[in-house]
């Protein structure tokens, strides 16, 4: 065999050239990174809204920080379009991030204190549940006073489907609870044709999708089932399903399988409902078919009561024997705030946040979105909360 | 023979060493190494030939070697077995941790855990059993391996085997790329795009062998386990085909050439040669593909449809399904309470034990294969 | 031995119908699992290509965060999605490489065939099955329900170290073993420590298949979401530090939009942000390739 002639470069000097000088980029390429970003100023502004003459027309006062929030995945959609709003009327003084990472993780990182207020579509528990009582915790986390719940964002529950050739479904709750239980299997059971006279419902089996996240949406579709129901919906309301179907993952996956899927019911933000473009049932709650809009969950809304006392606003919703109109299937998404021990500098952000919120200004623009504005009497409600927050 | 550095001054030792040396290939470039060895001096250096030269050699036959310093690698000995022993620590801590926040559950737990299929752990009668997590796991995951791991060693065999080595180059670079995506974007694409490309043909094969029990239609296909395996394998190929392709590309050479000389044709040289060689390699690496494939969470939980509580027990590679991971990054937004929490870690260390047991069972095999 | 026949000398005889069929299924079936494994990968990077591309061409994709942009709007960029991966990526590899090679090194160096050893192969088996949720939720309870931390990027990368590192250390140990002894035999009788043996022949020597594995670490490590979910959110303003707050990051940011439908601007930041994430790993699998070519010691 030949003699071989081995390259005489010794390793370490190799290295330290070539692999030096590799390094060497890599750093400064690293550094150079650090440097040159920067936020988008929030000179867009979607088509349609007020350009925002100055920083103050509503009467902010845009103190600036940066305040975190977390919670309902409901509500995402409205609060990130308010969030940006605001900005654009504060000239970006204030950086406010909300994640969506579901109510319980957001109630959670609220009275752990890792965010400053969360989105919830449940008030604070007072009961024990689990091992805590979220009311008291959250206490706790606010310097020993009291966590208020703010209701903000209405969001109408719609009960999508697909069945071919029919554009109009007229569904009640205790129907609603049997289809979702298994109990009604088909279109075409006398239940569902009672309600839909001349509607030719298929004899196909009915597919029911589910959100296999745990959800607040699910929770409070629950509720209204278990207490509008008349009894068809057995199970407590619980974040996690309890009834029949096929699970899918977020409202998005559920949107997809309904939208993709013949023959198949699902509940889901109304929001997520428009975007998709999957028609909606209309709800009997005793007075008549009732489409769902805007104005009719707002008069459900309007029923409600108060259940908490002073500036918290915790509400007893309404879901049957509404008034004629009125959509009931609804959550509300509140805001939990401290009303007071939050630093100063958070606490003036919060207010001025949720003072712009529960603006007519920007419950104004939450119907586009596919939410329903408070009506005015709680709107005042939430105003006087806001005012005063400490 | 007293060592001088004289000697090592002036010649290079390993060329001959290398000529000598058939491990060392001229087509492998990682083997050929030069030293210079920094022996430390002895003598003072004296140009050969002179007339003390050999009362100098006479000297240098009785001379001390010089200490070499032991610190060195007495630190790096240290450091090394250090890490051996924090890694051992750590998964040690891992396992005990997770193992302490799960007991309070497992005890509290009505229902056989291994083999129920309820999941109520909301409230105070904790009913959970991880009998179904488990089937959709394993499921899924052989399924993955069955499809990646010949695939794989085929590709792997191609890149070192058959295509010239200018070839190979860019081919790896393209596999790397499949390492490359995001595991979210295979959830993604596999649940909007292969889904429906695969629901015919999913179609087709319930309608010939639904009557079997593994086969028969339960969701729609888009979402069953079937199509989540597909994604898996996708996934876990590159791992797999990267770890094989480095070891295949080790054979050593006179292997090769000897069975070539006998006149083997290139699937025989492969036979005989590359595979015995490979073979702990390609078992090492289709574990870790297996560990991915085990653990992989967000396009698992994105494709696969869960069944409905309660809901009868299907055996169909067709029906969805929830598997370990999913199951906990579906619910880990809402661990409000120790006992909830417990009961998704208790399900989670089986996952551990489960990947454990099959690593060892390959591990054995694997070392079998090595001493016969 | 019978003597040659005039037609066919004995060592031109081709090989025998059987083994001839065999050689070319074995032919065919690797380029079919050739084919095979490049037809769902161009589909793949089709798809995301496709629907990605175009946002990338803009600089302000390169160079701004998502701060005060909704998923209804256009506008902002993924710098500080690409900043968050980056950071968290470099701190996970300066633990998990280092712990990973010297815990390979030990396997093969000093303890091959001891006990302990075994032992450490066996806990390194565990290590890689766990789950990304699992390991998460370990740091999870570990960081923020004992320690009481806030969430940060120093505890997504303590978690990706555990995901991390049995692919490094496995990877390392199959190249250390490939080293041929002889090597370090040559070594040892030059009187070099082991240490330096170690460091400068084995080493070296192993290096371009130390550099795959960590670089195969790193492409699974970039693309985790799960244990960034929970550990550090997602945050659309920018976040150098890794000790407070939440950070954004690439996969993140892919799951904060995934949720929208089509027709959102959105949604096609999900994709251009896929196809951001996969430049970033191809880069540097890229630079380890250079590397690697660079260092190895190659005969003329």
């Amino acid at each position: 065999m030949a003699k071989q002639n081995y390259a005489r470069r010794p390793m370490n000097r190799l290295v330290s050239s070539r692999a030096g000088k590799f390094a060497a980029l890599a750093a400064l390429a690293t550094f150079s990174l650090t440097a040159c970003g920067s936020d988008p100023t929030s000179a867009s502004e979607p088509a349609g809204a007020e350009p925002g003459s100055s920083a103050n027309a509503s009467g902010l006062a845009c103190p600036a920080g940066k305040l975190s929030a977390e919670g309902s995945s409901a509500q995402a959609n409205a609060i990130t379009e308010v969030i940006a709003d605001y900005n654009a009327e504060c000239g970006d003084k204030a950086t406010i991030e909300y994640n969506p990472t579901g109510s319980g993780a957001g109630i959670k990182s609220f009275y752990n204190g890792l965010v400053d207020f969360a989105g919830s579509d449940s008030a604070l528990k007072t009961e024990m549940k689990d091992g805590v009582i979220e009311a008291d915790k959250a206490k706790e986390r606010c310097q020993n006073n009291p966590a208020w719940n703010l209701p903000m964002v209405v969001g109408p529950i719609a009960f999508a489907y697909n069945i071919d050739g029919v554009d109009k479904l007229v569904l009640n709750a205790e129907v609603l609870s049997e289809i979702f239980n298994g109990t009604i299997k088909t279109w075409n059971d006398p239940k569902i044709a009672k309600l839909n006279s001349g509607a030719k419902l298929p004899s196909a089996n009915i597919t029911v999708f589910f959100r296999s996240d745990e959800s607040g949406t699910t929770e409070n579709t629950t509720k209204f089932l278990s207490k509008a129901g008349n009894g068809a919906w057995k199970d407590e309301p619980a974040k996690a399903w309890t009834g029949t179907g096929e699970g899918k993952n977020k409202s998005s996956g559920v949107a997809e399988a309904t939208a993709g899927t013949k023959n198949s019911i699902t509940y889901i933000e109304w929001s997520y409902a428009k975007d998709n473009n999957i028609p909606t049932a209309q709800l009997d709650s005793g007075n008549g078919p009732v489409e769902l809009s805007g104005d009719a969950v707002a008069k459900a809304v309007s029923e409600a009561k108060v259940k908490g006392s002073g500036n918290d606003l915790n509400l007893d919703l309404k879901y049957s024997g509404t008034k004629a109109g009125a959509y009931p299937a609804l959550l509300v998404t509140y805001e939990i705030v401290c009303s007071k021990g939050l630093a100063a500098d958070k606490t003036a952000i919060v207010k001025d946040f949720l003072t712009y919120f529960s603006s007519a200004d920007a419950q104004g623009k939450l119907p586009d979105l596919g939410y329903a504005p408070l009506p005015s009497g709680l709107q005042s409600k939430v105003k006087a909360a806001v005012a005063a927050i400490q | 023979m007293a060592v001088t550095d004289t000697d090592a001054t002036e010649r290079v030792e390993p060329e001959p060493l290398a000529a000598q040396d058939p491990s060392l290939s001229p087509v492998v470039d990682h083997s050929a190494v030069t030293t210079h060895s920094p022996v430390p001096k002895v003598v003072a250096h004296r140009a050969p030939g002179t007339p003390a030269d050999h009362v100098e050699r006479e000297a240098a036959r009785g001379v001390k070697l010089a200490k070499i310093s032991r610190t060195g690698d007495r630190i790096f000995r240290s450091l090394a077995t250090t890490s051996g022993l924090l890694i051992v620590l750590l998964v040690l801590f891992v396992g005990i941790f997770l193992l302490a926040l799960a007991l309070p559950s497992l005890q509290a737990n009505q229902d056989n855990f291994l083999t129920s299929r309820n999941w109520t752990v909301a409230g105070n009668e904790l009913r959970f059993g991880i009998a179904g997590l488990f089937w959709t796991t394993v499921l899924s995951a052989v399924l993955a391996m069955a499809m990646a791991v010949p695939v794989a060693v085929g590709v792997a065999l191609c890149m070192t085997q058959y295509l010239h080595k200018r070839v190979s180059g860019p081919v790896s670079f393209v596999v790397d790329l499949l390492a490359a995506v995001p595991s979210i974007i295979f959830g993604l694409w596999g649940l909007t795009v292969l889904g429906p490309f695969l629901a015919p043909g999913a179609a087709w094969l319930i309608s010939k062998l639904g009557w079997i029990p593994f086969f028969e239609r339960n969701v729609d296909p888009k979402g069953s386990v079937f199509v989540a395996s597909v994604v898996l394998a996708i996934m876990i190929l590159p791992i797999v085909i990267a770890i094989s392709r480095d070891v295949f590309a080790q054979t050593p050479r006179d292997h090769i050439e000897a069975a070539l000389a006998l006149g083997a044709t290139r699937w025989e040289v492969i036979r005989t040669a590359v595979l015995p060689h490979g073979r702990s390699g390609v078992i090492s690496a289709s574990m870790l593909g297996l560990g991915r494939a085990l653990g992989e969470t967000i396009a698992v939980m994105i494709i696969l449809t869960t069944p409905s509580p309660g809901s009868p027990f299907s055996p169909s590679i067709f029906a969805g399904g929830e598997t370990f991971a999913s199951k906990i990054a579906n619910n880990a937004a809402e661990f409000d309470s120790p006992s909830k929490t417990g009961a998704y870690i208790a399900a989670g260390l089986v996952l551990f034990v489960v990947t454990f047991a099959v690593n060892a069972i390959a591990r054995i095999i694997a070392e079998r294969g090595v001493e016969s | 031995m019978s003597a040659p026949t005039a037609d066919a000398p004995l060592a031109f005889r081709r090989p025998s119908g059987v083994r001839t069929v065999k050689n070319s299924l074995a032919t065919i079936f690797v380029t079919v699992a050739t084919l095979i494994t490049i037809i769902p990968l161009a589909w793949v990077l089709t798809t995301v290509i496709i629907k990605g591309y175009r946002l990338l061409l803009s600089s302000t994709w390169w160079l701004q965060s998502q701060r005060g942009i909704t998923p209804r709007r256009e506008g902002g960029g993924a710098y500080h999605a690409i900043v968050g991966t980056v950071e968290m990526a470099l701190i996970c590899a300066a633990i998990a490489v280092p712990l990973g090679v010297l815990g390979a090194i030990f396997l093969i160096e000093y303890g091959r065939g001891t006990k302990i050893a075994r032992g450490v192969s066996f806990m390194v088996d565990i290590l890689s099955g766990i789950p990304s949720i699992v390991a998460a939720l370990f740091i999870y309870a570990l960081f923020i329900t004992i320690f009481g931390l806030g969430r940060s990027a120093i505890a997504v990368s303590c978690a990706l170290v555990l995901l991390m590192l049995p692919v490094v250390l496995r990877s390392t140990e199959e190249m250390l073993k490939l080293v041929p002894d002889s090597l370090r035999e040559a070594s040892y009788a030059l009187g070099v420590s082991k240490w330096k043996t170690i460091v400068k022949v084995v080493i070296p020597t192993a290096f371009g298949g130390i550099v795959t594995g960590v670089m195969l670490g790193l492409a699974r490590v970039m693309g985790e979401t799960a244990p960034l979910l929970i550990l550090v959110s997602y945050a659309v303003g920018i976040n150098f530090s890794p000790t407070t707050d939440t950070m954004g990051a690439l996969p993140t940011m892919i799951n904060a939009g995934r949720d929208q439908p089509p027709q959102m601007p959105g949604y096609e930041r999900v994709w251009a942000a896929a196809l951001t994430l996969i430049m970033i790993v191809m880069l540097l699998n890229l630079l380890a390739r250079l590397i690697a070519r660079f260092t190895t010691l190659k005969e003329k």
